[in-house]
């Protein structure tokens, strides 16, 4: 299992290097670094010197590969690359365009995000499979049939709608929460019940179709019809057999997403005002500041690569037959 | 002077796309195994019912694919407005009135005045501060307090009725045409319908049918003399804006697909099929596009794009054409973000089927790989294409809206259902709310996501062998 492991970390090396060559490739390779002095400084009356300044502040102003300037290693270490593209493997993002830290920014972003997404999952699993559950017990009636459409219903309304639904309802006619903003703290209860409510209840349409689907396959399988034949109540059967099987795709299906979480929900947060990552990036995206929108690339991908390779160990750790293989 | 015709990339993507449907259709009539679930998809009452409104939504998309710049932009008197080089669709030329009358600002759903106020000057001289008359809004009412109730009430039966009119002339048309190619007479093939007895469920096709044409017939009624919908913040017809969006949903949520299949296809066939280091090759690619989150390289290359059109302004002769050219990047990035999926289902199948035994018996006989591959393999994996596609349709269709609303969507000057909803947003914040342009959006979006996600599933439980069977 060790060997399994290890196999598998050193499957991800090779991934980090394409992502990282990548995002070098779609941000300066595609686009010089003038283009982008050009951009951010605006298009008009802009004077070579304007743009070589802000590239020397921003140190976009070495070469991309291969500096001939220098002597030694420095020819290779002294570049665009080098330090912008490799230094990301250390989780050195730089600054932003703005002047700031960002590796301090995401690591003090990262608590907003996670306070939001760590409850939606959760209570969204808990409604989810409850509900699912409540369907496969009920299946081939029209409990089972309207559920269905009331979940396909769900699905088809968009997530924005939820959004600026709820918070007009909730925050502005019911006055229950306050519409937007984060406090530290407690305090920020009060600003993160709506954004989780929403965030739950815009899931169940999905969630609950894909886990009832899970159910419904478990049912059909031998050993249920064996554990009703020897006498098991359906309700038990749920709960002791197919519960337990399906929890094996829908804890792997969770294992995924949770290093992402902490990327925070652009939408979400962004809509609600809240500090978090996902706000972090819209507000890069919107000011056009190329170096959070390459660090949050390159940080997604690793998040995503780890939750990949959590994946693969709790299969071996539930699963044996993949162990063996 | 004649239009001068103008084909956008979309435009001639969407062509393509037509052409290639069409081909595939004459293709699937003479295979029993493609013909045959398609059956299945007609006999199924959802499947013929959504497949109705959806029809809907293609003609007005198709409408609204035919462009020209119209022709009295070479009337000298026109000068200043052939220096916009304006481009309009077909679909605009039908609608015209809808896109002419402009009021000044926001107004509410068949309102008759302005939703601000605003100084008015009386007759005698003096300033008052009141809703002013919108121009076209009821204009034709003498006193709107008085008239408007019985107006719109009177306006709304006429449509109601001219729906049901039609329909039922449809209808008739229908009978008659059944009639005549199987026994039973009219009146007996009209009673098969009615009582939705027929292999066919032409019932519901036929109610869905005339509720959608009572709904737009009424449409039509209220909209030549109101805004049916209201008017958004610089006075344009929320109506008309709803409609223009529905070509942008169904070219993100086609075009997208159209893009990313000929990778999907050859790289998931070549990988499950050659194995070994093309497999590891292909399955590095996908493994590495898909780590990266699909928003974020999305916004990354939106990014990168507005830079490159910032650079290069002088390139692009109009603002439609730059729009355009916006939207079909969108499509080719939102088509490098989710082809892996498929690839990664074409690899197994085609793992699987390279085992089996007419596969092997084609390897031993010494056909060609290449061969072997178009003969053996494609035709058998060509159904889990297709539900791929279908399934995928609504999920880009909803994508569309977050992606405009984070400013990484469709260019800001194109309609679209995102667009709308992003200004709704501050429309919201307004006292009194402004809420009408986001029920718009909603709606039609609701409607189209809905009768896709329902259409797909006939579509998979059709296609899908292992469902079938299970029956």
């Amino acid at each position: 299992m060790i060997a399994y492991i290890i196999r598998r970390v050193l499957y991800a090396i090779p991934i980090l290097i394409g992502i990282n060559i990548l995002t070098f490739v779609l941000f300066f390779v595609v686009n010089s670094p003038d283009d982008m002095a050009r951009m951010n400084l605006g298009m008009k009356r802009v004077t070579p010197e304007a743009i070589e300044n802000w590239k020397a502040e921003r140190g976009y102003d070495r070469p991309l590969l291969y500096n001939a300037a220098r002597q030694g290693t420095e020819q290779l270490t002294n570049t665009i690359f080098f330090q912008k593209s490799l230094k990301l493997f250390q989780f050195e993002f730089g600054v932003s365009d703005s002047d700031r830290d960002i590796g301090y920014d995401i690591s003090q972003r990262m608590w907003p995000s996670l306070a939001i997404a760590v409850p939606v999952l959760l209570v969204g699993l808990l409604v989810n499979i409850t509900y699912a559950l409540l369907i496969a017990f009920f299946r081939a009636t029209y409990i089972d049939i309207w559920s269905v459409v009331l979940c396909v219903v769900m699905m088809s309304i968009s997530g924005l709608f939820y959004i600026i639904g709820g918070q007009y309802l909730v925050s502005k006619l019911l006055h229950l929460v306050p519409i937007s903003g984060y406090d530290t703290g407690l305090a920020a209860i009060k600003f993160l019940i709506l954004p989780v409510l929403i965030g739950v209840v815009g899931g169940i349409g999905a969630g609950t179709r894909w886990y009832r689907t899970l159910f419904l396959e478990e049912i059909n399988r031998d050993y249920v019809r064996t554990a009703r034949a020897k006498g098991l109540s359906e309700g038990l059967v749920l709960f002791r057999h197919v519960l337990k099987n399906a929890m094996i795709p829908i804890l792997t299906g969770v294992v995924v997403v949770l290093p992402l979480l902490f990327m925070g929900s652009l939408i979400t947060e962004s809509f609600f005002g809240i500090p978090g990552l996902g706000s972090y990036t819209i507000d890069a995206i919107n000011r056009q500041d190329f170096a959070i929108v390459r660090a949050m690339v390159f940080l997604g991908s690793v998040l995503y690569i780890i939750g990949l390779l959590l994946t693969d160990i709790s299969y071996t750790l539930v699963d044996p037959r993949v162990r063996l293989s | 002077m004649m239009d001068s015709l103008v084909i956008l990339w979309t435009d001639a993507l969407v062509f393509l796309l037509l052409l290639f449907v069409g081909t595939f259709g004459v293709y699937a009539a003479g295979k029993e195994h493609l013909r045959g679930p398609w059956r299945l998809v007609v006999r199924s009452r959802v499947g013929v019912s959504t497949l109705v409104i959806l029809s809907f939504y293609v003609a007005v998309g198709l409408l609204d694919s035919v462009h020209f710049e119209p022709s009295y932009l070479a009337d000298p008197q026109a000068q200043d407005r052939a220096q916009s080089t304006e481009v309009v669709s077909l679909f605009d030329r039908l609608v015209l009135p809808l896109r002419e009358r402009q009021e000044k600002t926001y107004s509410a759903p068949l309102a008759t005045h302005l939703y601000a106020k605003e100084n008015i000057e009386q007759s005698d001289g003096t300033m008052i501060r009141d809703y002013p008359r919108l121009q076209y809004g009821g204009a034709h009412l003498a006193d709107p307090a008085r008239d408007w109730a019985g107006d719109v009430l009177r306006l709304s039966l006429i449509g109601l009725v001219k729906g049901l009119l039609v329909t039922l002339v449809l209808a008739n048309i229908l009978f008659a045409l059944l009639a005549s190619r199987r026994a039973g007479g009219f009146a007996g093939v009209a009673r098969e319908v009615l009582t939705g007895k027929g292999e066919i469920p032409w019932r519901s096709a036929l109610i869905t049918l005339g509720l959608l044409l009572m709904v737009l017939l009424w449409a039509v009624e209220l909209s030549g003399r109101y805004h049916l919908l209201g008017t958004d913040k610089v006075g344009e017809d929320v109506f008309y804006q709803a409609l223009k969006s529905i070509r942008t949903g169904l070219l993100i949520g086609t075009l997208t697909t159209l893009v990313m299949l000929p990778a999907a296809i050859l790289l998931g066939i070549m990988a499950g099929y050659f194995r070994g280091w093309v497999d590891d090759l292909i399955q590095y690619t996908y493994t590495t596009l898909n780590s990266i989150p699909g928003v974020l390289l999305i916004a990354a290359a939106i990014l990168m794009l507005q830079i490159y059109m910032s650079n290069h302004a002088d390139e692009f002769n109009s603002l439609v054409e730059r729009a355009d050219l916006r939207l079909l990047f969108l499509c080719i990035i939102l088509g490098v973000t989710s082809w892996t999926g498929l690839c990664r289902l074409l690899r197994g199948e085609s793992m699987k089927l390279r085992e089996v035994d007419y596969v092997q018996a084609a390897v031993a006989f010494g056909v060609g790989h290449f061969q072997i591959i178009v003969r053996h393999i494609l035709p058998n994996v060509l159904h889990i294409v297709l539900i791929t596609v279908v399934l995928d349709f609504s999920g880009l269709v909803l994508a569309e809206a977050v992606l405009s609303y984070v400013n990484i969507g469709v260019d800001p000057t194109m309609n679209s259902w995102g667009n709308m909803i992003n200004s709704a947003r501050l429309e919201m914040a307004r006292e009194p709310v402004v809420w009408w342009s986001l029920l718009a959006a909603m709606i039609f979006m609701f409607t189209l996501v809905l009768s896709a996600n329902l259409f797909s599933d006939v579509v998979r439980d059709a296609f899908d062998p292992r469902l079938r069977s299970s029956r």
